[in-house]
């Protein structure tokens, strides 16, 4: 295997409701990078992000993904979030009547308690939520409100993002969190993730537009298409990407 | 579904233990003779006993109902024993002569009823089979005036009291199953609040049945003077067994001039297995009435047990400003089936009612919610606000709701919300990827639908209403 990579996929076919999306997918996520996937709609690039977190509508027909050197299909969505995986969802989903602090804490204690450390109780979880807070830009009236329910499209973003501070993955995948963000919000977004970078984690980026990666420096672009990687290169190919759009990509794919 | 929601691996009854204790147990068989042996038993004066034969002649000519969104097979009556009670009787006022294996039995279902283990701020009058074994708490109680004991104590302590309300809320001849109580009812609790008293603490009755082929029915009745407030608390269980047992219970509260009682009920009888063999018939008649002006009656259950329940816990709003409220969840999971919901009958002026019913099924359990807004012609500016909200884990169980709405004023305001939803998969796997079990996740996500009605249940008993929760809905997602 590839030395110090946090994830590697090989030859990843994926199908939901029976149909093929990912058609052989390599790719190679060392420890310390950020990866920008981008490509145009219907390519793969969400459920790239499902199959690696391990959402069971989605099927893998053919190939591998190692994490840390472990078989990650082979682990449950739980113990794939708890070794430190994290999917930033699209569409975050609503939990009626439990607190956004209940949910966060639940989640911090469930990660400890895999780790075999003691468990957070909700006064010590508070103090240390506060500063997380803070880094996106919210006061604790957002911890009493229920998860995401009457949350706005950006408000359901800043809150994933407020999961990934609290949780601090090794592995961040980022479906699409840009999408539906305004410009205020798109940068505390992306200035929160550049801030978590450390030279242990990694994270990759999902998404179609250029501008979030002008606040977050991606060591690698790829572009998808058809359920392939097409094109990989360094930031300068997204700034391509930005002004000649996706057509040109699309005719140079290789045909299947 | 891949992740396989609902794979019936299911957890015991936790509760299903049998206690063996030597019991005087009527052979089973109805029969005026059967009641005259009752009451007998019991002391009772012979007003209670005519009463009894009155509501038994009565039941004789009512047919069995079958309206409810249920399915049973016929109900031997005649099979039936209705009396059971431990053989050694112990003085009601003193632990020392109760058999240690009662106060056992109590203990392992988390109700201490001894001296030093005894629930703080909770007296409990603890009842077995058919006769209540030990009230906690009584001389507390009485220095303020209040009375807290078994039913049959009450007939024969405070014979005045009792024939002054019972049966005025549920009537002997009310419905079938509250007119065969009437006629064998053996223990249950009575509480009465003096004029201005707020009872300092939580009332409570935990009902236990043991011995086999016997049906409990129990009567509570409840009084609440004018200006006074109680909070009660009923809990309940039942020994794994393949036959079907019978409950049929009556509730009566009364409400006087801004008086205000609150009874929450956790309801876990023996559900019956997986495929539907044994559990309790839960059928029960429970209602209140607001007398009073700016009087209030407040109705919470959480149901998780029963192979059949069939409640409706309502309110009569007769004083004027009288208020009334129903906050229920009802679970069903494996094959239980439950038709409740609550009847609100406005009557007074500017009388209100709130109803928030939470229905869960899950395996192949069947809910149902039936409910009646009845307005009368004179209460002016009565309101109601009903939400129904219904929630399906896996695709073989079901939901249904049924309410009546009956308006006769025309400055009546009525809301009525209604949901349903499926538990779903993206819910699950959302909590999954932050780490959570999918038990956990399940458990979460329905305590969260919960919540509007654990947040009416007192303090002590909330966490005991999750965890309940979390038990009975175990195994019912993979």
């Amino acid at each position: 295997m590839t030395r110090n990579a946090l994830l590697e996929i090989r030859d990843l076919h994926a199908t939901v409701e029976g149909q093929e999306i990912l058609r052989g997918i390599d790719l190679t996520v060392r420890a310390g990078e950020v990866h920008a996937i981008m490509g145009p709609n219907g390519s793969g690039k969400s459920t790239l992000a499902q199959v690696l977190a391990g959402h069971p509508a989605y099927v893998v027909t053919a190939g591998s993904a190692r994490y840390e050197g472990k078989d990650l299909l082979a682990m449950t969505p739980e113990e794939r979030a708890r070794e430190g995986v994290f999917l930033a969802f699209q569409y975050p989903v609503a939990i009626r009547g439990i607190t956004n602090a209940y949910f966060l804490r639940a989640a911090v204690n469930a990660i400890r308690k895999h780790r075999g450390e003691e468990q957070l109780g909700p006064v010590e979880f508070m103090d240390a939520l506060e500063e997380k807070l803070k880094v996106i830009g919210w006061d604790d009236s957002y911890l009493s409100r229920p998860v995401n329910e009457g949350f706005s499209g950006g408000e359901k973003k800043r809150n994933e993002i407020l999961q990934l501070a609290v949780l601090e993955p090794k592995l961040a995948i980022l479906d699409e969190t840009d999408s539906g963000l305004d410009i205020d919000a798109l940068k505390t977004v992306a200035q929160t993730v550049q801030k978590l970078r450390r030279p242990d984690n990694a994270t990759v980026i999902v998404t179609h537009y250029y501008r979030i990666l002008t606040h977050i420096q991606p060591d690698v672009v790829h572009v998808l298409s058809a359920g392939r990687i097409v094109k990989s290169g360094g930031k300068e190919l997204a700034l391509e990407l930005e002004e000649k759009g996706y057509d040109w990509i699309r005719e140079a794919a290789p045909v299947a | 579904m891949s992740s396989g929601i609902e794979a019936q691996v299911l957890q015991p009854y936790k509760y299903g233990f049998v206690t063996d204790i030597e019991a005087d147990v009527v052979p089973p068989g109805l029969s005026e003779d059967v009641i005259r042996l009752i009451s007998a038993k019991k002391g009772e004066p012979q007003w209670m006993l005519e009463w009894r034969l009155k509501a038994y002649r009565n039941w004789l000519k009512m047919p069995e109902p079958h309206w409810s969104n249920v399915t049973y097979g016929p109900i031997d009556y005649q099979a039936i024993s209705y009396y059971a009670a431990p053989k050694q009787r112990p003085k009601l006022d003193s632990l020392d002569q109760v058999d240690p294996k009662l106060i056992e039995t109590f203990e392992k279902l988390g109700i201490p009823i001894e001296e030093r283990k005894r629930l703080a701020g909770v007296a409990v009058d603890a009842v077995f089979d058919s006769v209540s074994v030990a009230t906690t708490f009584r001389e507390t109680l009485a220095r303020q005036g209040i009375i807290f004991c078994a039913i049959s104590e009450a007939i024969r302590e405070h014979p005045d009291l009792v024939r002054k309300y019972l049966g005025s809320v549920v009537p002997h001849n009310d419905n079938f199953f509250a007119a065969l109580n009437s006629a064998v009812f053996t223990d249950g609790s009575f509480a009465y609040i003096p004029k201005g008293v707020r009872c300092p603490l939580e009332l409570s009755t935990y009902f236990r049945i043991n011995a086999s082929s016997t049906g409990q029915f129990e009567r509570t009745l409840i009084v609440a003077e004018a200006g006074s407030s109680v909070s009660y608390l009923e809990g309940c269980s039942a020994p794994v067994r393949d036959e079907n047992q019978l409950h049929a219970a009556v509730v009566e509260l009364v409400a006087l001039d801004d008086a205000t009682i609150k009874y929450s009920t956790i309801q876990n009888w023996y559900p019956g297995d997986e495929e539907g063999r044994g559990g309790i018939f839960n059928f029960v008649t429970k209602r209140g009435a607001c007398r009073g002006k700016n009087s209030k009656i407040s109705w919470t259950q959480v149901e998780t047990g029963s192979a059949i329940t069939w409640k409706y816990p309502g309110c009569i709003l007769q004083g004027d400003n009288s208020i009334g409220e129903f906050y229920s969840v009802a679970v069903t999971n494996q094959r239980q089936q439950a038709d409740t919901g609550t009847k609100m009958i406005h009557m007074g002026k500017n009388t209100r009612s709130t109803i928030v019913s939470k229905g869960i099924s899950a395996g192949r359990g069947q809910n149902t919610y039936r409910g009646l807004v009845k307005i009368l012609k004179g209460a002016e500016h009565a309101r109601n606000y009903s939400q129904c909200d219904s929630m399906l884990i896996g695709d073989r169980c079901g939901a249904h709701t049924f309410p009546y709405i009956d308006v006769r004023n025309s400055t009546a305001i009525m809301e009525h919300e209604a949901s349903t939803s499926k538990i779903g998969e993206d819910q699950i796997f959302y909590a999954k990827q932050r780490g959570l079990s999918a038990e956990d996740a399940v458990s979460m996500i329905v305590n969260g639908f919960c919540k509007e009605v654990f947040k009416e249940l007192p303090m002590e008993f909330a966490v005991e209403a999750q965890r309940l929760l979390g038990i009975s809905l175990e195994g019912s997602v993979g």
